[in-house]
């Protein structure tokens, strides 16, 4: 039957002549994103409590969050005076290079600030800015936290080969360091698929064989095109694995479980 | 084997409309044109509705289908369950003619506001020579139909009339990205993309990428790198600190 008149014209929050669930997605990413980034809020914080150990004792099998402890090294400096919980290094780099991420910004844009919650789906709001005036066009600094997070991939990898030497025991291999390992790949597909490292590399150029230096930078821009299409799986997976291994390690730390490995003795 | 399609189509125009029903015999294979052309012959020879070359590539017959940005041409009726009522409306972003007719004209008149091809001077021989590897990325934006599902669908316009004077859109940041992509142009653009275009108002949720008929990745390869472009040119504090001592950045 009829409908209002002019339906097709009608503007506001969440209009739309869709008929699919488009409501599903955004739903599922402000669940996952809400449990994930709240469960990683609650752990740089939480060095107290059933799940507060979160380095197995007399080994290096440190959760990812906290890596590197540089943290805890200006807290022994400043004993007494004030305390950093050493997860707020997670704060300086791998926190705001996702929060200014190009994919994150599409998940949240649309699951959080329903601006839209899905295409062809009326948005929040009477007027729109977007990222043209503060405070969203500070993501336009994302190119600097890439920088400082592109550091971190060498020290993720540097803690899961180290997870792997226990000190006077040796070398050897558990299923802590192998999730230890899977999570730097992981971090490190995802760093290297980023928008603005691909335009850093080489995607800034108008001229790709203009010279031998202009030439390596389009084979590497090559590269990372095509890490950058995965760009999101690379986003999420790497989420995951953060969050997993960060419960792996800590239930293993306090003594919940044991993390089956060739030592055999935690 | 022909089946009874249930069509809801607007009729009307900006002042007034309805929604008309119509059920329409289909044979297999016919897309969602072919539909509302049977009831252009059978039930409403006065339903307006622009088309051309039936095959996806002149952009004419954009439509919301079912509330989804697409070209009636390639969509076809088999993606619907028997039975299932289709509704099809016209784009909702421009201002409406009749029935499934727009006036589209907004894009022609921003068009105008780029700055064409500006290559630089021709080499000893007259000639211009560029490499492949240098004009492939503009290649992928040449294939843009101008359909204008992207611009119908990016809510910065879609939702907020009031930005029109504002912001370009993606099919303009794509030719943006082309031009300023292209190896022999000398042109510069970017002033124009973040203050006239507006590439600041886009909030990049792909919504331009996934209408686009000819699968232009639209945000990945040109949105996203012209804001790259702008980032370069005013949003970095070291380049902005190398104009300021040497004069250039």
């Amino acid at each position: 039957m009829a409908q209002a008149v002019a339906a097709p014209l009608r503007r506001g929050f969440l209009t739309t002549l869709r008929q699919d669930r488009w409501w599903v997605e955004p739903a599922l990413v402000f669940v996952s994103l809400s449990l994930f980034f709240g469960w990683l809020t609650v752990s740089i914080i939480m060095d107290f409590g059933p799940m507060g150990h979160y380095e197995v004792e007399g080994t290096h099998l440190l959760t990812p969050v906290f890596e590197p402890t540089w943290l805890s090294m200006i807290n022994a400096d400043w004993e007494g005076a004030w305390y950093l919980s050493p997860g707020f290094i997670v704060l300086i780099g791998p926190v705001p290079f996702r929060a200014t991420c190009y994919y994150y910004r599409r998940a949240y844009y649309r699951s959080y600030f329903l601006s839209p919650p899905a295409c062809a789906v009326g948005d929040v709001g009477p007027t729109y800015k977007g990222e043209s005036t503060f405070p969203l066009i500070m993501q336009n600094l994302h190119r600097y936290v890439m920088y400082v997070a592109v550091v971190f991939v060498p020290l993720l990898w540097i803690g899961a080969i180290r997870s792997m030497y226990v000190p006077g025991e040796g070398w050897g291999f558990g299923i802590g360091s192998a999730l230890l390992l899977v999570n730097a790949f992981l971090l490190m597909m995802y760093t290297f698929s980023c928008h603005s490292l691909r335009h850093f590399v080489g995607g800034g150029l108008n001229c790709f064989s203009c010279s031998a230096f202009t030439r390596a930078r389009k084979r590497v821009w090559d590269y990372v095109s095509i890490w950058n299409e995965n760009h999101r799986f690379w986003a999420w997976s790497s989420l995951l694995v953060i969050v997993t291994v960060d419960v792996y390690i800590r239930l293993v730390a306090n003594g919940h479980i044991t993390d089956p490995n060739t030592w055999s003795h935690f | 084997m022909s089946e009874t399609a249930k069509m809801r189509v607007f009729r009307g125009d900006a002042e007034s409309g309805d929604w008309q029903d119509y059920e329409v015999e289909t044979e297999e294979g016919q897309v969602v044109l072919d539909v509302i052309h049977t009831i252009q012959a059978t039930e409403a020879p006065d339903l307006a509705v622009r088309w051309n070359c039936k095959a996806g590539k002149c952009g004419s017959c954009s439509a919301e289908i079912n509330g989804e940005p697409r070209l009636m041409c390639m969509t076809r009726m088999n993606l619907y369950e028997p039975g299932e009522q289709i509704t099809v409306a016209p784009m909702k972003t421009w201002p409406l003619i009749r029935d499934l007719v727009t006036d589209v004209s907004f894009n022609y008149e921003v068009a105008k506001t780029i700055p064409t091809f500006k290559p630089r001077a021709p080499e000893a021989d007259g000639t211009y020579r560029m490499m492949q590897e240098d004009i492939e990325r503009g290649q992928e934006f040449r294939k843009c139909i101008e359909c204008f599902l992207c611009q119908n669908v990016c809510h910065v316009i879609r939702d907020h009339p009031e930005n029109k004077p504002d912001f370009a859109g993606p099919r303009f940041f794509v030719r943006l990205a082309e031009l300023e992509m292209h190896p022999l142009d000398t042109e510069d653009r970017l002033e124009l993309a973040r203050q006239d275009a507006g590439v600041g108002y886009c909030n990049i949720t792909k919504c331009c990428t996934e209408v686009c008929p000819e699968e232009i990745h639209i945000t990945d390869n040109a949105i996203i790198p012209l804001k790259e472009r702008v980032a370069d040119r005013y949003f970095d504090p070291i380049r902005w600190l190398g104009s300021k001592l040497f004069g250039r950045g």
